[in-house]
């Protein structure tokens, strides 16, 4: 039952981080910390992954893995799009994320 | 392949060190994989149209921080009746499998409420205000779409739950015989750290 406190103890951290006076950033650093060890905490403990086999847990990061690729994969219309924009419309733009 | 099974018949060929113990477990496991590159690829498509987006809200001034927040802890909160209901089955409890299982089940259909609150407050008042709804802006598009996504996954576990309980109720579980409840607490929990993932990455950040 540890792992449920945990759990909790870590929604609120996150609902608390989200009005600390930070730059943007390192708070959606800090969340995402905090989410992946949360997710982390469920798979280990509620999905016992902690006490499986190791392919079982080979198998279940692999969409991880993915994931990140799929997000350097699209990293090349991130940059594009705000650029775009702010040739069309110069100052105000660019500043923002 | 027959002649080694012939000459070594107590070898199951089921029995690898590579494979978990069940294939019914492997099978859930396998599911739940293509399920999360699913929710990855919505979640990498929201990421690429926010970060696109010049004119994107700060999440917290249009969604309900404190309803998303207790929706959240009450999945939580469902994931450990899950746990329990396992671990009464694993006893041989039959009463615990079933009252835990149904404890569960409320959980999730008190989710599936709030979140109808929450989209019908959304829908009708504040997205219409601030020009974001689903037609509109991508915001509104997306949200819905995780979000709707995440529901309907929450709407099948209930219907998973309802139908392990059923079974429970006639009996089928035991001490020796749990393993489809294992598999639905898989399935449930999985739905919880999706969950998760939502709130932070729709709601918080």
């Amino acid at each position: 039952m540890g792992v449920f406190w945990w759990l909790s103890a870590l929604t609120v951290l996150e609902i608390g981080v989200i009005y600390l006076p930070l730059a943007k950033l390192l708070i959606a650093i800090l969340l995402v910390g905090l989410a992946l060890s949360k997710a982390a905490l469920v798979a280990m403990y509620f999905m016992h992954l902690k006490f499986e086999r190791r392919t079982l847990a080979l198998i279940a990061v692999t969409p991880m893995f993915l994931c990140v690729l799929l997000v350097f994969a699209l990293l090349p219309d991130l940059s594009a799009v705000p650029h775009q924009s702010a040739a069309s419309s110069p100052p105000p733009a660019a500043a923002k994320q | 392949m027959s002649q080694v099974a012939v000459a070594h018949p107590g070898v199951e060929p089921a029995e690898s060190p590579l494979t978990p113990e069940s294939w019914g477990k492997l099978g859930m496991w396998m599911f739940l994989v293509g399920d999360a590159m699913s929710f990855g690829g919505l979640l990498a498509g929201y990421g690429a149209l926010r970060f696109g987006s010049a004119d994107w809200p700060v999440p917290a001034d249009v969604l309900g921080i404190p309803l998303t927040a207790l929706m959240t802890f009450l999945l939580i909160c469902s994931s450990v009746t899950m746990v329990k209901a396992l671990a009464a089955i694993k006893k041989g409890d039959q009463r615990g499998l079933r009252n835990f299982l149904l404890l569960t089940i409320l959980a999730g259909l008190i989710f599936l409420g709030l979140q109808a609150y929450e989209w019908t407050h959304l829908i009708g008042e504040v997205l219409p205000e601030k020009g974001l709804t689903f037609t509109r802006h991508l915001f509104g598009t997306t949200f819905f779409v995780l979000t709707g996504f995440h529901g309907m996954h929450v709407s099948g576990g209930v219907i998973y739950l309802s139908c392990i309980v059923a079974q429970g109720v006639r009996g089928k579980y035991s001490r020796d015989r749990w393993e489809p409840v294992e598999l639905v607490g898989l399935y449930w929990h999985f739905v919880d750290l999706v969950w998760i993932l939502i709130f932070t990455f729709v709601y918080l950040i």
